[in-house]
C-alpha cells in the first residue's frame, strides 16, 4: 500500500490580526504547525501502512521552514517526505495549490491512496481534495470517518453527511478527505524522533517537477484575494441588571414582544 | 475578453432522494439580487431524480429550471453529477455558479471548478456585483473566521462560489410567478462512476435537526458535563427547541458532533439562539452569529460572546436556566 500524505504549515493560531497598514495578515512571531486536521490524515496513513505493509510519503507545498514540519510527519510514522518550494508556487489558490500537488505525485510514481485534511486552519475551504482528484483522474470520496477496508484495487468507507453517513466503495487509486473522527492521531515515538533528526527531506522546484511557472503559484491562480480585513464586532444587546429574577422576567418579556416565545 | 460570451446566474439546486435542500431556495434569493443587479438571468440547475416541487425553484425566483432528471442520478453519484455540471455549464456558459457548502456540494464544485479550470470560493459570507466590471465580490471567512478575504475570480469563467446553508435568506415563495423549466437529457454513455454508494445509514439521535430549528438551545464547556446538558434539555423541551453546542462541548464527548455548530459543525439561522455557558470563542459565532435573537447566558461578563447577543444575563447558569424553565412553565 502506497500512501501519499498532503500536508500543510499553518499559523498555530487562528487569532492572528490583519495589519491596517498593508492589509496584510501579521503572520510574524506566530509558532508555525501540521494544520491540525491533516494530522487525522497522517494518522491514518501510518495505520494503513501498519496494517497492510507499504510506505507513507509526507508531501507539502510550502517556504523553506515546511521541513521542520515535514521532519515531524517523520517522527510521527512517515516513511518519506517531500518539500515542494519555490518562490513560482507563492500565493497559489486551491487550483495552483492542487496542480502542483499533483505533479508532485505524478513524480513520486505509483501510488494507491492520497490522504488529505478536510480542510486548512488559514484559508478554510476544503477544495485542495477534490480538485487533486480531478487533476489526477482518480475516484475521490470526501468527509471519511472510517476505513472499513482496504484491498488491492478497491476501499470502503464511512463517508459523514449532514443526515448521517454512507458507505462508499471506491477504485483505487483514490483521493480521500478524512474527519477528526476518524482516529486519535499519536504522538512521536523516539525511534520516530531520531529517525526524524537524520532523514533527508528532498525539495522540489517547479523546474524539477516541469511545471511552467505560470501555471503555478499567484499567476497560475484563478482567484484573487482583494483585500483582507479584520471583522469588527460591536455590542448592540441589552445586558439585563438587578435582581437575577427580575433579569430573568425582563428576558422572558422581550422575547414574548418580539414574538419569539 | 473570455467572459463575454458568459451570461447569467446559476444555482445549483441540490436535492437528495427527491427533496429539494432549502440552501437552493436561500441561494436563489441572493441570485436574484445578484441578477437583477446585472440585468441577467437567474437559473436553477437541478440533478436527480423524481424530484418533488421543481416549480418551488421558480416561485423563489429563478427565471429557468435546468431539469436533468434520470434513475442514473438518484444514488447522488458524484462522478455523474461533476460530468453533467461541466457539461451544462459549458453548453449555457453561465457567468456566475453559487452552489451550497453541504458534503456534497463541497465534494462536486470543486471538481467542476477544476474541471473547468476556473476560481472557486469556498463559505461566503458575503455576494456583491462590482457595477464597473460585472465581476463578483466574494467575501469568505479565514482563519476561523478572525479575519474576512475579499476575493474575486478576474479571468475565469463561470465564478463560482459555495455557500454555507442558513447563511442567507430565502424570499416568501410567489407561486404566481412564471418561469420556464428546460428538460435536459442524460446519457451514461462514456460516463464511469468510481465509486458506488453501498449504505446510507441514517442519524436518529437527532430529534429536531438543529438547522431546521427556529429555537436552539446551545450549550457549552460551562456546563461541565454531559449530564448537565439534561438541563439545556429540559429547558429547550419547554420552548419546544432544538439542543446544539460549541466544539468544546462535542469534543468532550457530551453532546454528539452533528448538534455542534460552529466553523467545524453547521452554521444555523433560527429565530431564537439561547448560548449557555459558552465564551463565544470566533469559530463558534460564525455559525450562529445571523440568528435573529441571540440570548447569551454566561458568568463572565467579558465573555466575546456578549458582543453579538442581543440580550444577556451574566450570571450563574445553574441558577439562570433553571429559573427561565420554571418561569416558562407557568406562563
Amino acid at each position: 500500500m502506497k500512501v501519499v500524505v498532503c500536508l500543510k504549515q499553518v499559523p498555530a493560531t487562528t487569532e492572528v490580526k490583519v495589519d491596517p497598514q498593508t492589509n496584510t495578515i501579521i503572520r510574524e512571531g506566530v509558532k508555525s504547525i501540521i494544520n491540525p486536521l491533516d494530522t487525522y490524515a497522517l494518522e491514518e496513513g501510518v495505520r494503513l501502512k501498519e496494517r497492510c505493509g507499504g510506505k507513507v510519503t509526507a508531501l507539502s507545498m510550502g517556504p523553506p521552514q515546511a521541513e521542520e514540519m515535514l521532519r515531524e510527519a517523520i517522527s510521527l510514522g512517515a516513511d518519506e517526505a517531500v518539500l515542494l518550494c519555490d518562490k513560482a508556487f507563492a500565493g497559489a489558490d486551491t487550483w495552483a495549490t492542487a496542480y502542483t500537488l499533483a505533479a508532485a505525485i505524478g513524480k513520486l510514481g505509483e501510488y494507491d491512496l492520497v490522504i488529505c485534511g478536510r480542510q486548512t486552519l488559514d484559508g478554510d475551504t476544503g477544495q485542495v481534495g477534490p480538485q487533486l482528484a480531478e487533476i489526477l483522474g482518480v475516484a475521490f470520496i470526501a468527509y471519511v470517518s472510517k476505513i472499513e477496508e482496504i484491498a488491492e484495487d478497491r476501499l470502503r468507507v464511512r463517508r459523514m453527511i449532514e443526515e448521517g453517513y454512507e458507505v462508499i466503495e471506491a477504485a483505487l487509486p483514490a483521493v480521500i478527505t478524512v474527519v477528526k473522527e476518524i482516529n486519535t492521531p499519536r504522538l512521536p515515538s523516539l525511534r520516530g524522533l531520531a529517525r526524524a533528526k537524520g532523514a533527508a527531506i528532498p525539495v522540489w522546484t517547479a523546474g524539477e517537477l516541469g511545471l511552467d511557472p505560470k501555471l503555478v503559484g499567484l499567476s497560475g491562480s484563478f482567484t484573487r484575494v482583494i483585500r483582507v480585513f479584520s471583522p469588527q464586532r460591536t455590542s448592540r444587546g441589552e445586558i439585563f441588571q438587578g435582581e437575577l429574577e427580575d433579569q430573568v422576567e425582563g428576558l422572558i418579556n422581550k422575547l414574548k414582544e418580539a414574538g419569539a416565545i | 475578453m473570455e467572459g463575454e460570451s458568459y451570461r447569467g446566474i446559476w444555482v445549483f439546486a441540490e436535492q437528495r432522494q427527491g427533496k429539494l435542500k432549502d440552501v437552493a431556495y436561500e441561494l436563489l434569493a441572493k441570485g436574484r439580487e445578484l441578477a437583477d443587479s446585472l440585468k441577467t438571468e437567474l437559473s436553477a440547475v437541478c440533478l436527480g431524480h423524481g424530484i418533488d416541487g421543481v416549480n418551488e425553484l421558480i416561485a423563489h425566483g429563478a427565471d429557468k429550471v435546468y431539469l436533468v432528471d434520470s434513475p442514473d442520478l438518484a444514488d447522488n453519484q458524484e462522478d455523474l453529477y461533476t460530468r453533467k455540471l461541466v457539461e451544462l455549464i459549458q453548453r449555457y456558459k453561465p457567468e456566475i455558479v453559487l452552489a451550497g457548502a453541504t458534503a456534497f456540494g463541497r465534494a462536486v464544485i470543486p471538481r467542476v471548478a477544476a474541471i473547468l479550470k476556473t476560481g472557486l470560493t469556498a463559505d461566503c459570507t458575503g455576494l456583491e456585483i462590482d457595477a464597473d466590471s460585472r465581476l463578483l465580490v466574494q467575501t469568505k471567512p479565514a482563519f476561523g473566521g478572525n479575519v474576512m478575504a475579499v476575493i474575486t475570480c478576474p479571468v475565469g469563467r463561470p465564478q463560482m462560489a459555495t455557500v454555507r446553508p442558513r447563511v442567507f435568506r430565502k424570499n416568501q415563495p410567489d407561486r404566481a410567478r412564471k418561469g420556464e423549466i428546460v428538460k435536459v437529457d442524460f446519457d451514461r454513455q462514456g460516463v464511469t462512476s468510481r465509486t458506488r454508494l453501498l449504505q446510507f445509514v441514517e442519524d436518529i439521535t437527532e430529534t429536531v435537526r438543529i438547522e431546521e430549528a427556529d429555537i436552539i438551545v446551545a450549550g457549552g464547556r460551562g456546563l461541565g458535563s454531559g449530564k448537565n446538558f439534561d438541563l439545556l434539555r429540559e429547558l429547550a423541551s419547554v420552548l419546544g427547541a432544538a439542543v446544539a453546542a460549541s466544539r468544546p462541548a462535542v469534543d468532550e464527548g457530551w453532546v454528539p458532533y452533528s448538534h455542534q455548530v460552529g466553523q467545524t459543525g453547521k452554521t444555523v439561522c433560527p429565530k431564537l439562539y439561547f448560548a449557555i455557558g459558552i465564551s463565544g470563542a470566533v469559530q463558534h459565532l460564525v455559525g450562529m452569529q445571523t440568528s435573529d435573537i441571540i440570548v447569551a447566558i454566561n458568568d463572565d461578563p467579558n465573555a466575546p460572546i456578549f458582543e453579538v447577543a442581543t440580550y444577556g444575563i451574566v450570571g450563574d447558569l445553574f441558577k439562570v436556566v433553571p429559573l427561565l424553565i420554571d418561569k416558562l412553565k407557568r406562563r
